[in-house]
């Protein structure tokens, strides 16, 4: 091609306009990456989730490795919120893009009093990681179910004025519903999908291998799954969808965006390509100028689905 | 995309294209150096060379570096694999591991031939620092410890201070980093099990020896729980300084995902800190095992 072909990576999702639909996912990012990559690059920064009660985290070991996965119960180790207000939310205030802050509660008041709590200047999203328990149901995780995600949205929503992201778990059966349940709720955007409960057994010893006994599993073996469910609730919403779940590549961001997500988060893929989610954001620009898209919203829902006569039995039909 | 490293994106060599108005520069890169040697040097240790960028050569002693691993046959190690600092040529821009082949991670390093690549992340975490006053100092070290505390010969030898190191092995022919030392004028004492010198009773021995000459004035340890608290109550004892490298099973070596934590006692207090953020190096007294 001649001549200057411009491309638009900006994206709204949620509320908020990003430069780029590239970020980090809650629990794998922190300030020690801003020795490898610039933090002004990326399109929004995620913090750890944040929780009121003080905690400790999960016994060691605390990860385990899989083929193409890891198993991670770290569970959410937290100073509580004046340390987060007083330490965390300034180390990213000299940063220009938007700061997402991550929280967890086991009750849906807790939700909502963490978020109003929270919303403050420097703050400009709010993400409900409702994939944890909920002791109001027998620690059931409130994403599991439409009804237990749409009282905590609903909570959240009345608690704060921020952009409100809600989490969802890939455990559940109903995504789509969860996520119906969620917007209706008043949520501006749904993150898709936090970790698969998933456990490894060592064979030398017959224990599990992590401290925790189970744990939730990422990585690049859970992309497949995740982006069915991403399609799913593209089907399902019209709010935002943010993917998440295994993506190391460009080529993995962009399917999560065909498959229906306006943005996604990058999580363990940082572990082992620290300055992956900039090669990520390099590489979607690249793929759209060769492709000669003009704008990265272009790809979201792209995907080419051929009308059949019977969709189930589509794969079956004979070549013609 | 498939499950194997090949296929996830590398950080491209060159630096992004258009330059920002406050230059950004990295201080840790993840880059594929070329290897320049990968040898034996015992039944267990292997010794691998690379060549690699001006940021990865300015490495300090007891920095680590995070290894992606090749996969050997059947075998597909996930994570990254933390390795000390052997060696660093800032000026040849080389750097150096020496490694034990336990699992799925270090077979596959023990696949890279000369003139191969690999896949290095570094330099990671606090490594030891040194006192000019400190006239002698003291290292102790077993296991990878022996590969971890080896590249303080040379730093000690600028600083213009004096080392002993106490090597300690199973036996004498597993026992590495001896030359190094003396290369850079340092005392060894090899302790083995074989040779039934390696236990707490007679380092105690020997360390005491040390400090009544007046040439202890620092330890530096790592690779032994029991040797740390042989030193200890030395250091309580006898008001004296030291530092010790921590091992601790990573993901991400810098410091995002807390998998690597450890309790620290601190003026009395129970501490938690991440290994590869707060450490590898430690405060010998704030250390528990
Ligand atoms: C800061 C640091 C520096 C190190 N320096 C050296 C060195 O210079 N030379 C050397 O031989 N070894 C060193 N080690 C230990 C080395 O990291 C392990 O031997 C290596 O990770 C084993 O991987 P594997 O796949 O071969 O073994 P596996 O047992 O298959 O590993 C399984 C998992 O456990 C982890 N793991 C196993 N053993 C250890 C260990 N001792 N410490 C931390 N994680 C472990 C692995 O990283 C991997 O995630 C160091 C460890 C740390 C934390
Ligand atoms: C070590 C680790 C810690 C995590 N901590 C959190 C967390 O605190 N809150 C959260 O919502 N998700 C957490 N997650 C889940 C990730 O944000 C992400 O949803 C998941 O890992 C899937 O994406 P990935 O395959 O790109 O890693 C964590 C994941 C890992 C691997
Ligand atoms: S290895 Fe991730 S915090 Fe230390």
């Amino acid at each position: 091609m001649i001549g200057p072909f411009s491309i638009d990576l900006s994206v709204e999702v949620g509320g908020i306009k990003l430069r780029n639909p590239v970020m980090p996912a809650s629990g794998t990012f922190a300030e020690g990456l801003e020795k490898v990559i610039d933090f002004n690059r990326l399109g929004a920064l995620v913090t750890k989730t944040v929780t009121r009660e003080l905690r400790a985290g999960n016994p060691l070991p605390r990860v385990v490795e899989r083929p193409g996965s890891l198993i991670n119960a770290i569970g959410i180790p937290s100073k509580g919120v004046p340390h987060f207000i007083e330490k965390i939310i300034p180390q990213y205030a000299a940063y220009d893009p938007p700061l997402v802050v991550s929280i967890s509660a086991p009750t849906a008041e807790g939700f909502a009093s963490l978020a109003a709590e929270l919303t403050l200047p420097g703050v400009s999203v709010i993400e409900a990681n409702i994939s944890c328990p909920n002791i109001e149901e027998d620690g059931k995780a409130f994403a599991m179910r439409a009804e237990s995600a749409e009282k905590v949205t609903r909570q959240l929503r009345s608690a704060t004025k921020l952009p409100l992201w809600v989490k969802l778990t890939p455990n559940t059966g109903e995504i789509a519903e969860v996520a119906r349940a969620v917007e209706g709720a008043g949520a501006d955007a749904v993150v898709v999908a936090n970790t698969f409960l998933s456990m490894a057994i060592d064979l030398k010893t017959f224990k599990p291998c992590l401290g925790n006994i189970m744990g939730g599993l990422s990585g690049p073996a859970i992309k497949p799954i995740v982006v069915r469910q991403v399609f799913q609730c593209a089907k399902s919403v019209k709010i935002p969808i943010i993917g998440c779940g295994g993506i190391s590549s460009a080529e993995d961001a962009i399917e999560y965006m065909l498959a229906g997500a306006s943005a996604v988060q990058v999580g363990t893929a940082t572990f082992l390509q620290p300055a992956a989610m900039v090669s990520i954001i390099d590489g979607i620009e690249m793929f759209c100028l060769q492709r000669e898209i003009s704008s990265v919203t272009e790809l979201v829902h792209g995907v080419v689905i051929e009308e059949a006569d019977d969709q189930d039995l589509a794969w079956l039909s004979p070549p013609t | 995309m498939s499950l194997d490293h090949s296929s996830v994106t590398m950080q491209p060599a060159a630096a992004p294209s258009a330059p920002p108005p406050v230059p950004w520069k990295p201080s840790i890169v993840a880059e594929v150096a070329k290897v320049v040697a990968n040898t034996a040097v015992n039944a267990e240790y292997r010794h691998l060379v690379v060549d690699c960028s001006e940021i990865a050569a300015s490495a300090r002693p007891g920095q680590f570096f995070q290894l992606l691993c090749p996969h050997p046959v059947g075998e597909q190690p996930f994570l990254r694999r933390p390795m000390s600092l052997y060696g660093a040529d800032r000026t040849r821009r080389r750097v150096e591991f020496l490694y034990k082949v336990t699992g799925a991670g270090t077979r596959g390093l023990d696949t890279i031939e000369k003139g191969g690549t690999l896949d290095i992340m570094g330099p990671l975490g606090q490594g030891f620092t040194l006192d000019s006053k400190w006239r002698h100092v003291v290292a102790i070290g077993r296991g990878a410890g022996l590969a971890t505390l080896a590249p303080l010969a040379k730093a000690a030898k600028a600083n213009g201070t004096k080392v002993t190191a106490i090597l300690s092995a199973r036996r004498p022919e597993l026992l590495v980093s001896v030359d190094i030392f003396k290369r850079h004028g340092a005392d060894v004492v090899p302790v083995t099990d074989s040779e039934q010198t390696s236990g707490p009773g007679n380092v105690e021995r020997i360390l005491r020896g040390l400090i009544a000459e007046g040439r202890c004035d620092a330890f530096f340890t790592c690779g032994s729980i029991r040797l740390m608290r042989v030193q200890q109550r030395l250091a309580i004892e006898f008001g004296l300084p030291g530092q010790v490298a921590m091992e601790q099973q990573m993901a991400c070596g810098i410091g995002l995902c807390y998998c690597c934590v450890r309790d620290f006692n601190v003026a009395g207090e129970i501490v938690n800190r991440r290994v590869c953020w707060d450490g590898p190096v430690f405060d010998l007294l704030e250390a528990l095992p």
